[in-house]
Parts: C-alpha cells; structure tokens; sequence
C-alpha cells in the first residue's frame, strides 16, 4: 500500500506542489464541532477506446481527467465541493463550501492530523493497461475479431467491435488520517453483429474484460467473443415471438445473474434501508429466499471487473454474505450509512468520479452454486421459457419491482429446449423472486466482464454472476398471449 | 459563493475562445488538415432536502475540450478537463497520435464549409438565477412540505432538490468557424413515498426551465408529486391479455425517442434500424406530423448551431404519416449519400403536432385499456424495432380510472406501434427536448398474472 501511496502522491499531488502535510490545513477549514467526517477524493483517470466498423479502425479516442473532490459529513448531511485543479488555493475553497451543510462559520484551527497509510491486499496490477499493447496491434486485435466473427457464416452483414481502456489512479485522505490509494486498470473488447437473411436483420453480442493489461485478450478469448455475437445473431435470425404471461423460468449461468443486482442487490444498499425507502428496510434476519440461495457480494476477486482493493473512501473491500440459506443477513454500506445505522462499513463506498458523493455501490454480486446438475433442471420443467443472454435491468427499490431484458431465450416443452424465442423483458418483485427459486444449479458462473451499473446518475463498473436457476414463476413480457 | 460568477467574466469567456484557437493552432502546426475544437465550462449548485432537513449539498463546476483532427480522410479524437496551454497541447498530440493508426475514410471530415451558421441567432437562453444557497434550501423545503403534509399516507421521503446551472460553449473549426453560446438550466423536483398495508410506492414529479421564473411553485410541484405517488397505493398485477395503450405525456416522449433512434444515420448507414429504406414511405397515419423547433426562445433543446458549426433549421420529419427525412451529421450524410440535417448532437426541440383531446378526452377516447405513468427497463430493440418493457399505470373502463397496476409489461414491435397511432395529446409535456402529448396507441400485448 505505502508504495501505491507514494505512486498516488507523484501522480496526483506533486504536480501541483502539494504534500500531505498540506492537507491539514484544508481539513482545518472543514472541520468544526459538528462536522463528523470529511475526506478529500483525488483522481487522475485516462482513458481511450478504439471503434472498429465496416472492416476498418476509424475512430479513435482519448481522454484525461484529474480533480479532487471535498466532502464534509454532519449527521445525515453531505456537502461535496470540487476543482479539476489540484492545487491549494483550489482545494481550500472546496472545503469552505463543502462546510456549508455544517451552517458553523468562521472557525479555521490548524489541525495536525497524524497521517497513516491503510492496508490492503492488492487484486491486480497496478500499471497501465493503456501501454500494454501498441497502437498498432491495438488495430490489428480489432481487425482479427472482424474478420473471425464475418468468417462465421455469410449472413454476417455488419460487425462492431470497440477496444477500451481507462488507467485510474486515486488517493484518500480522511480526517482520521488514513491515507489510502489505489490504481485500477480496466480494459474492455465488446463486439456486435448484425446478421441478415431474406430481408430480415438481427442482432447478437458478447464481449468481456475485466482489471487486467490488453494482453488478457488471446486470441482464443478475443475471437471467442467473435464466435459468440456471430452464434447470437444466427440463432435470433430464427427466433419466434415470445410467449406472454407468467410462467416457469430457467435462468443461464452467469451474466443473467443481473437478476440478482436488480432484484435483490440494489434493495439491500444502505442508503435505502438507512431512509427506509426500500421494500427490505428492517427485514434482517427474515428469510426473503429459499433456503437454496446464499448470495454474495464479493470485491476482493482477482482481476474482476467489479472488484476494488480499497473502496473510494479508503476501506479494503470485503466478501459480505448478504442472502445465506434464504435469510437476509446484512446490508451493504458506505462510510456514513453505516455509521448511521450503527454498523461497520462493508468496502462499498463508490464513486463515479471526484465530482460525485460516494455512496454504497454493489462490487461483484452472484448466488454461490447449488447441487443440481443443469441439465435436470430443464428437464424438469414441463412448459416454461430458458433464457441464457440478457441486456439490462432496473429496479424500483420502493415497490420492489424490477426488470430485465432477455436477449436469447428458448421455449422449453415437457422437459426438452424447443424453438429460440425473440428477446423479452421479464418482472418480477424483488422480495418474493427469490422465494420461487426451486433448483440451483451446481454450475457456478461469473459474467465475462461487461456489466456497469448506473444509480442516481453515477456509473460504476461491476460484475454478476449465478449458477442455472428455476423460477417457479415469474413474467415474461412477451406478445403471444 | 454565486453559481455563475466565471461565467459572467468576459475574460474567462474570452479564455474559452481563447483555448479553441489555441488548439486548433497546435492541431495546423503539427500538419492536420482540418481540426475542429469545441470546449464548455459549467457552474452552479444544487441542494437536497430530505424530511425537512438539508441531505446534501454540491457545488458544480465543470469544464471540458474536445479536440477532433484529420489529415487528409484519417481522424483522431481526444480530451480534457485541463485548459493548461501545455495540457492542450498534449490534447492535440494524442489526437494527431491516434489519427496515425485510423484508415482512411473518405467520408471523415469537417462539415461543408457552405454549410456552417454565417450568424448565430439569439435564443434568449441565458437567465442566470440570483439564488443563495439559503434560498434554495427554503425553496427545497417548502416544495417537500408540502408533498409531505397532503395525506398521512406520505410516510416516507426521498427529498425535494433545487438546482442551478449555467454553461458556455464555444466551438470553432479550421473553416474559419467561431461559435459561443451561454445557456442556463433550472430545477425543482420532489420524490415522496406512500404506504397503505405494508406495501410502499414511490413517484416524483419536477419542474425545469432556462428562467426561474418558468418554473412551477414550490408547492404545485410538492402537491403534484404526492398525488403522483398517492393514487399509485394498492397497484395489482392484471391477466395477461391484449388492450389499448395510452402513454401518459411526461414518458410518451420516450417512443419519440425511439423513432429518433431508428431515423439517426449512425444507425441507418450501419443497417442497425427498423426504419432502413423508409424514406418517402408511410411510417405513421396520415395525421401525424413531428417536425424540429431549434429556434424557439427559451426552450430546453433550443440551439442556434450543431455540433459541427451547421446552421440548424426548422424542419419536417414527417408528414402526412410519411418519413420525410433522416437525422444527420455530416458523416452518416456522407455515408448515405445524402446532406446533412444539422443534427450532429441530436435534434432540438422536436415535436408531434397535438391533436383535439386533452389526457381526460383521451381517456374516454380508449374507454377500456392501460394508461401507462411509468416505464422501466432497456426492452427496446432499435434494429428491429422489437419493444417490450416493463410498466406501471392504471387499468381504465368506460373511460374511467379503475385501479393502479403494476408488475406487468408492454410488447409490440415498434413499426405497427407507429402504425396504429391512434392520438396525440393537447397536454404536451414541455420539460424535454421531446415536445410531445399523451399518446394512445390501437393495441399490445400486456403480460401479467
């Protein structure tokens, strides 16, 4: 950690002339007798991506960012001032306006905080990922993809594929005097095809990632995602309208686990329960599964896409158990709701960037594997739909009510997969879904690296994951009644 | 510290001038054909107050440069936050970087120079709100209050917000074009919870305008969003089955939105659209005409100039139910062939002409079927035009409003949704860029029970 930190101080405060011994003084503005917390974010972010179409890298694109944010806590309230100009002057009028919310003038002591570097164990490389891979190969990676996903089949009429890639660095000072910091990678290969027969067009994608260098895409990963769009497409080319109503549900593994991020995820957030605005306010202890589901959210998983070493308010990231045999264990929490609720902070206190207030975020959240084999879970059910690709999801925290988007499904007839069915939404409420569970599979499966999530406007990178599951009903929003 | 204070400063404003030219300077020095640099600055604050009580307060203040080069038909792109002469320059250099790696395309470039706005209209966008942080927090709480006070079963609050915006923009492009526009952008919105046995339910409503004095009262919005949240107490799922549709205005724009979509050239050059080769053909019944209003005064999506420098225009999508024209920027035109529209960036304002009824007229209109309040979920399929979302509302007989309904879905494909257009509200929802009333469509499919 000391030496992230030392990286994180050149990267971030050198340029600007600034020590952490600076810093005493802009907390000096900040905190009066009712000011509970405060810290100050830095961030530097570059990032690029790279968009491939019509068999040629036209585009291309790069972007570099740097600020700090300030933030003062009283009680229940958060002031947050911010300057993309690190450097002193900036900072203390950051702080005299986060301190608005303590309504305290004038007082400006010097306070001499004992700074002290956090701990915590590190989940992947921290370098670059931009200068991973020359411009150059970056093109031909592209190119590669194209060609193997229209190399498919001849109804492959359009290919996209983009390359992207953000190197962050961050530094959190509190004033308690912990100091931590962190360098994140993430890169991304996303591809999409549009596949054409007798005048009808489809579409399929895939891709993956994660917080690794470029090289993380082999070619057996890279063309993989190729041959994956490309099967999409083909297979929507033949879908059939979706069937209508409420119905016994097969769930994939792994991405479609974006189940759980709506239904359940987004309702066991701390801000929510802290207001009592979620439909799973002071439900803890109460079983709001079936005893076969135990749900995670995990952050320290190597490399994930979702995992952080240290959350954007400086505490290492945790594995919570949030669903355990069916029963509501615990929510997730950032710095303050958790203080306020008279908990400990779990490492989900994320940030969009500097110019947002953190606030608890999920990291990677997925249903830990089951017993039964896939395979006897479709043929258990008698007349029902298996959907194995989804798109994206939201929620309704308050009424409990949530969505998402099926982009490959299959009817399922007396046990066997029958014809594909065209994409459909299905909606559910959060607090029974999960009590319909009847069978977990035994095939846990983490998403490829693909998921953002978004919330009150701030996104966040983060990863899904479950093993196959039966819904003994939910409703599928299709148009064959 | 006043929210606007910058950017009522001619020197930084001449600053924003300043650093375009700086870049397109570097982007000539370092051999690029053409360049364009579009840079913006914006302020202001907003405040939340949750339970009577200050929740949060932020202080905004952004800025940004977007650099666009080409050397000959090969382009590069880049940005930052940092207007440091050497900061710009590194900008620039990054773009001519990435330009060395792009192919070329003969239809990358700088919009036609005959093209371009030869003066920039005055919108009257501009009305900065002289407003202390106390008064915001005032207004905040007598807007909550309200919602808060109307019925003891409002339990529960997410908080009223006000906020306050200004921007500047200024873009110029190696064609000699200079463009600087000021614009704010105002809000008031409030979110309230119900319960009634045990289940709780949750709306919102808000209010947004360039003036303040636009904006609705404190109160109207509190009390609208109450009500909002209060006729929603005891939704139920319905059976699955087949009925009229009617959109409620504030999310009818959305189906605008996906129209939009389907006619931007992006999309159709790359044959990702349910409207490909549907120029000149009946899209929608004959009575329906969306036209674009970039030039009404005060409007939220009101803009002189595209993101190109291209002069906007007001203009017909469709008429007579017939697609008219495409939404273009100087490449997608390029790409089909065809001219620019001036819509690199979108379209402004645009607009469904409303027809006779008001929301209660069209209520009796569908007699029997859904009015929809509320949309979730990305079930929207552009390419072919495939729609299935997730919905809340209420279930409507002989006209009337029966009961709120929740926990079902909406389907069709979006072609014979245009199709069977049946109406276009008089209550046109004029918060958006999407000018457009409640909307009653023939038929689809709910999924419930």
């Amino acid at each position: 950690m000391t030496e992230l930190i030392e990286t994180a101080k050149n990267t971030l405060l050198a340029p600007g002339g600034l020590d952490v011994r600076d810093l005493d003084a802009v907390f000096g503005k900040m905190i009066t007798p009712t000011v509970d917390y405060a810290d100050l974010y830095f961030q530097y972010t570059r990032q690029e991506s790279w968009v491939l179409e019509e068999g040629q890298v036209k585009s291309g694109n790069h972007n570099i960012e740097q600020g700090v944010g300030v933030r003062a806590v009283t009680g229940e309230k958060s002031g947050l001032a911010y300057s993309d100009e690190i450097l002193l002057p900036a900072l203390t009028e950051a702080a005299t306006a986060a301190r608005a919310i303590s309504r305290q003038g004038g007082h400006s002591a010097t306070h001499s905080i004992s700074w002290s570097d956090g701990r915590a164990p590190r989940l992947y490389l921290a370098e670059d990922p931009l200068v991973s891979l020359n411009d150059t190969e970056k093109v031909k990676l592209l190119e590669r993809v194209e060609q193997e996903a229209r190399r498919q089949d001849p109804r492959v009429k359009e290919v996209i594929a983009s390359l992207a890639g953000v190197h962050e660095v961050i530094l959190v000072a509190r004033n308690d005097g912990a100091l931590a910091a962190d360098i994140r990678p993430l890169v991304r290969l996303n591809v999409t095809v549009i596949a054409e027969h007798n005048g009808r067009r489809e579409q399929g994608s895939s891709g993956g990632g994660g917080r690794v260098r470029y090289d993380y895409f082999t070619d057996e990963l890279a063309l993989g995602y190729a041959r994956e769009a490309a099967r999409q497409a083909l297979v929507n080319l033949e879908a059939q309208d979706p069937p209508a109503g409420t119905m016994t549900v097969v769930l994939g593994p792994g991405w479609p686990g974006i189940l759980l991020h709506e239904a359940i995820g987004h309702g066991l957030e701390g801000d929510f329960n802290r207001k009592g605005t979620s439909a799973f306010a002071g439900r803890i202890g109460e079983p709001v599964a079936s005893p076969a589901c135990t749900v995670v959210d995990d952050g320290t998983m190597p490399n994930r896409r979702g995992s952080l070493s240290v959350d954007d308010e400086g505490n290492p990231a945790q594995k919570t158990v949030l669903i355990e045999n069916g029963i509501l264990k615990t929510y997730m929490q950032d710095a303050m709701n958790a203080r306020l609720m008279g908990m400990a902070p779990t490492g989900n206190g994320r940030r969009e960037s500097f110019a947002h207030l953190p606030m608890p975020r999920m990291t990677n959240t997925y249903m830990t594997a089951g017993n039964m084999d896939p395979q006897e879970i479709i043929a258990s059910v008698d007349k029902g739909l298996y959907a194995v690709n989804f798109g994206g999801g939201q929620v309704d925290i308050t009424s409990g009510k949530f969505v998402f988007s099926a982009s490959e499904a299959y009817s399922i007839e007396n046990g066997q997969l029958g014809h594909a069915v065209k994409g459909a939404t299905l909606i559910g409420n959060g607090p029974d879904v999960l009590t319909r569970v009847s069978m977990v599979g035994n095939d846990l499966k983490l998403d490829p690296g693909v998921g953002t999530c978004g919330k009150e406007g701030q996104s966040v990178p983060v990863g899904v994951g479950q093993p196959t599951l039966r819904i003994d009903g939910i409703t599928v929003g299709g148009v064959q009644v | 510290m006043s929210a606007t204070e910058e950017i009522n400063d001619q020197s930084s404003n001449q600053q924003l001038i300043d650093v375009t030219q700086q870049a397109l300077d570097e982007a000539k020095r370092r051999g690029a054909s053409g360049a364009d640099a579009a840079v913006s600055r914006s302020q202001g604050f907003s405040v939340t107050v949750r339970l009577g009580d200050v929740e949060t307060v932020e202080y905004n203040r952004d800025k940004n440069l977007v650099v666009n080069v080409y050397f000959g038909h090969r382009t590069g792109s880049a940005s930052t936050s940092d207007f440091a002469p050497h900061a710009v320059a590194d900008t620039v250099r990054a773009a001519c970087s990435i330009a060395k790696y792009t192919a070329e395309d003969a239809c990358a470039g700088l919009a036609d120079r005959d093209r371009l706005a030869k003066h920039i209209l005055e919108l009257d966008l501009d009305h900065p709100w002289e407003l202390t942080l106390d008064d915001a927090i005032d207004l905040a709480r007598e807007c909550e209050d309200r919602a808060r006070v109307l019925d003891k079963r409002i339990t529960n609050s997410e908080g009223a917000s006000i906020s306050t915006h200004r921007g500047a923009e200024a873009y110029a492009n190696t064609h000699g074009f200079e463009g600087f526009v000021t614009g704010t952008r105002h809000s008031m919105s409030c979110a309230v919870i119900g319960e009634q046995d045990g289940l709780m339910q949750r709306d919102f409503w808000y209010s947004t305008a360039r003036d303040a004095a636009e904006l609705e009262s404190p109160p109207d919005v509190g009390e609208t969003a109450a009500r909002r949240t209060l006729r929603r107490l005891g939704a139920r799922q319905i059976t699955t089955r087949e009925a009229p549709v009617l959109f409620e205005a504030p999310i009818a724009g959305s189906l605008l939105s996906h129209f939009l979509a389907a006619a931007r050239g992006s999309n159709l050059y790359r044959k990702a659209s349910f409207l490909l080769d549907q120029l000149d053909q009946p899209v929608f019944p004959a009575f329906v005409r969306i036209h674009e209003q970039p030039h009404l005064p005060k409007a939220v999506g009101s803009a002189a100039f595209d993101n190109e420098g291209v002069a906007t225009e007001n203009r017909d999508l469709v008429t007579d139910g017939v697609l008219r024209g495409y939404v273009l920027d100087s490449y997608s035109a390029r790409k089909l062939g065809m001219q620019t529209t001036g819509n690199a960036g979108g379209t402004r304002n645009l607009t469904i002409e409303p027809g006779a009824l008001d929301l209660a007229g069209l209520l009796k209109e569908m007699d029997t079927g859904l009015l929809v309040t509320e949309l979730i979920g990305f079930g929207v399929n552009v390419v072919t035009g495939d729609y299935s979302r997730g919905v809340a509302g209420f279930w409507v007989e002989g006209g009337e409003i029966q009961y709120p309904v929740d926990e079902i879905t909406i389907a069709g494909n979006l072609k014979a949704m245009f199709q069977h257009l049946a109406h276009v509200g008089t209550d046109v929802d004029l918060r958006g860029n999407i000018r457009c009333g409640s909307i009653l469509l023939e038929k689809l499919t709910i999924a419930g029970a």
